[in-house]
């Protein structure tokens, strides 16, 4: 597909998935009473209004910043690996955070303090693997690739022992917030920034995540400097995926399928992919977020557990498709 | 002034010494020949030439500056590599791998312009793929795979070629005619190449100036005649040769 008519489908499904989410919920507003509040001119509904600016739209810009995040996270993570399996997760960050998250629920702190130590505790990850994977050889990709993967395992490790010992009525709680929930998801004041920069500093290194894709030596020997390269890409995607995580949890899914959702649309060079992958990541969470809480209302779900029923299927259709457009590939 | 120049250079890699005091002067219209076992450690030599690796000592002279001082990107510039292996973990066009070439001539938020896009269709033509631009890389064979590789080096257009084994996976045609092309490259543009091959008769047939690796850091160089010897084609490769007496050279074939 064109990248130009691609990126005008991408644009009018985010436009569509925001409004979506805005229109949708307990409260029934008209689109006439949005327009309204979207453009400015006092409605004379205030419960609207209020519901509109001070529920919907933080939660709704919340699901998509993070949404972005994780699906520039991810695309960032694959090429780093070189690795089409690879999420944003898979490093051990989520773990990290998670742990931080569940201690700070055990102690029953306060959504700041929760949101706090699950990024202080994300970092804590991140810098772990980063400093063990250097270690004192060389640091090559099967060794970050290990010792992320040995981390996270050690994370999981912690995760059920905190789950284990805590008491009933916080399990729920805990568990929504390992599935991935917007519903305590706060105005995405500080991760919104993040990911501006995080997309224009991934599409600035854009050029060298193409020719890092093909391998490291090639890279090199077509003038990049691999390590410095390596270690920003690393530290990038563990920020965005730190941020994302604060914000709603460990998401699962997006990180992992967008980018390749996009990739089997035919777009492969880095320096449209990732932003591409941004929209679609976060038009997949704002709308899965919206069924999340419509679905079985009053009743709420998991975000987490919809990205996936609604990505497997989209996923599935454009792999087929992609199959019998190109034939099998070797 | 030589393009690219080795003062004492000290190569090893694990327990195997490739080199020890190796004085190589490679000018531009030399076209070299590494010769050696498997093992030898002709591809480490290859990476530590092109920057990829440090020397254990000595320096690497690439026009009148250390290589090493130099930034990675005009290293690039100068000297271009061809793998003996590639390896393709996302889906890529042989276009979009050949316009790769171009990355050390561009900005860091330049985008390939026309000019690059010619280069790199240009590339296709000469290797023989000018129809296949738009295939996909993991869809070639072994042989096309090999001549995207070769097209991606010619975009890059460095003054110095590194070839490892270049005519891997090509049949006798296509060896004959990317060698041809890379020798033309070298005369019509002042270039040099250095490369690693394993057929004898080849490397005669398009190389002037050889390098022996022994093991155990031996080396020897020259031109044919000093250099490609009974003696020590045999020492090298620990097996007994005929030596075919050929209407312009020497041929060489296994015993």
């Amino acid at each position: 597909m064109r990248p130009v008519l691609l990126f005008t489908l991408l644009l009018l499904l985010t436009v569509a998935s925001l409004l979506f989410s805005l229109a949708s919920g307990s409260i029934a507003i008209s689109w006439q009473e949005l327009l309204a509040v979207i453009s400015g001119t006092h409605s004379g509904n205030e419960l609207s209004e209020q519901v509109l600016m001070e529920l919907r739209w933080p939660r709704t810009l919340a699901a998509f910043t993070t949404g972005a995040l994780l699906a520039l996270a991810g695309g960032l993570m694959q090429v780093l690996l070189r690795n089409p399996l690879a999420d944003p997760y898979v490093l051990g960050i989520s773990g990290g955070a998670a742990t931080g998250a569940l201690l700070a629920m055990l102690s029953g702190l306060g959504s700041f303090w929760l949101h706090g130590s699950a990024f202080g505790g994300a970092l804590f990850s991140m810098l772990l693997v980063f400093g063990l994977s250097h270690g004192a050889g060389s640091w090559t990709t099967s060794r970050l690739l290990l010792t992320g993967i040995v981390i996270a395992a050690g994370w999981g490790a912690v995760i059920g022992l905190l789950l284990a010992i805590s008491p009933e009525q916080g399990l729920r709680g805990m568990l929504f917030w390992l599935m991935g929930d917007l519903s305590n998801a706060p105005m995405p004041l500080g991760s919104l920034p993040v990911l501006l920069v995080g997309l224009l500093a991934a599409v600035g290194i854009g050029r060298s995540l193409n020719i890092l894709a093909h391998g490291e030596q090639t890279a090199g020997a077509l003038g990049i400097s691999v390590k410095p390269l390596r270690s920003f890409i690393y530290l990038l995607a563990s920020l965005l995926t730190a941020t994302a995580v604060t914000l709603a949890g460990s998401v699962g899914f997006v990180g992992l399928v967008v980018p390749h959702m996009l990739r089997l649309l035919g777009m492969r060079d880095h320096r449209l992919l990732l932003p591409a992958a941004a929209l679609l990541g976060g038009s997949l969470l704002v709308c899965a977020d919206t069924l999340a809480r419509t679905l079985l209302a009053p009743r709420q779900l998991p975000v987490g557990i919809l990205t996936a029923l609604i990505g497997v299927p989209v996923f599935l259709i454009l792999l087929h498709h992609s199959r019998s457009l190109h034939g099998e590939e070797r | 002034m030589s393009l690219l120049s080795t003062q004492a250079l000290h190569v090893s890699i694990g327990t195997t010494t490739v080199c020890r005091d190796l004085e190589l002067k490679i000018n531009s219209g030399d076209r070299w020949c590494v010769l050696g076992r498997n093992g030898s450690g002709k591809t480490t030599l290859l990476h530590t030439l092109a920057g990829l690796r440090p020397p254990d000592s000595g320096t690497i002279t690439a026009g009148s500056r250390a290589l090493q001082k130099l930034p990675r990107k005009t290293v690039a510039q100068q000297i271009g590599l061809l793998f003996q292996d590639h390896a393709d973990a996302f889906p890529a066009s042989v276009l979009e791998t050949v316009l790769t070439g171009r990355h050390p001539w561009l900005g860091p938020l330049q985008w390939e312009s026309s000019q690059d896009l010619t280069l790199a269709r240009n590339a296709l033509q000469a290797v023989g793929l000018g129809e296949m631009e738009s295939r996909m890389v993991n869809t070639l064979s072994g042989g096309e795979r090999r001549r995207v590789g070769i097209a991606c080096l010619l975009t890059q257009d460095p003054q110095l070629l590194l070839l490892d084994e270049p005519t891997n996976h090509l049949d006798i045609h296509h060896q004959v005619r990317m060698l041809e092309l890379m020798k033309q490259q070298v005369s019509n543009s002042r270039k040099a190449l250095l490369l690693v091959i394993h057929d004898i008769n080849l490397a005669v047939r398009y190389c002037n100036r050889f390098l022996l690796l022994f093991g155990e850091g031996e080396s020897l160089q020259g031109n044919a005649d000093a250099v490609l010897t009974s003696d020590n084609l045999e020492r090298l490769y620990q097996h007994p040769l005929q030596a075919i007496q050929g209407p312009q050279a020497t041929y060489w074939l296994p015993q």
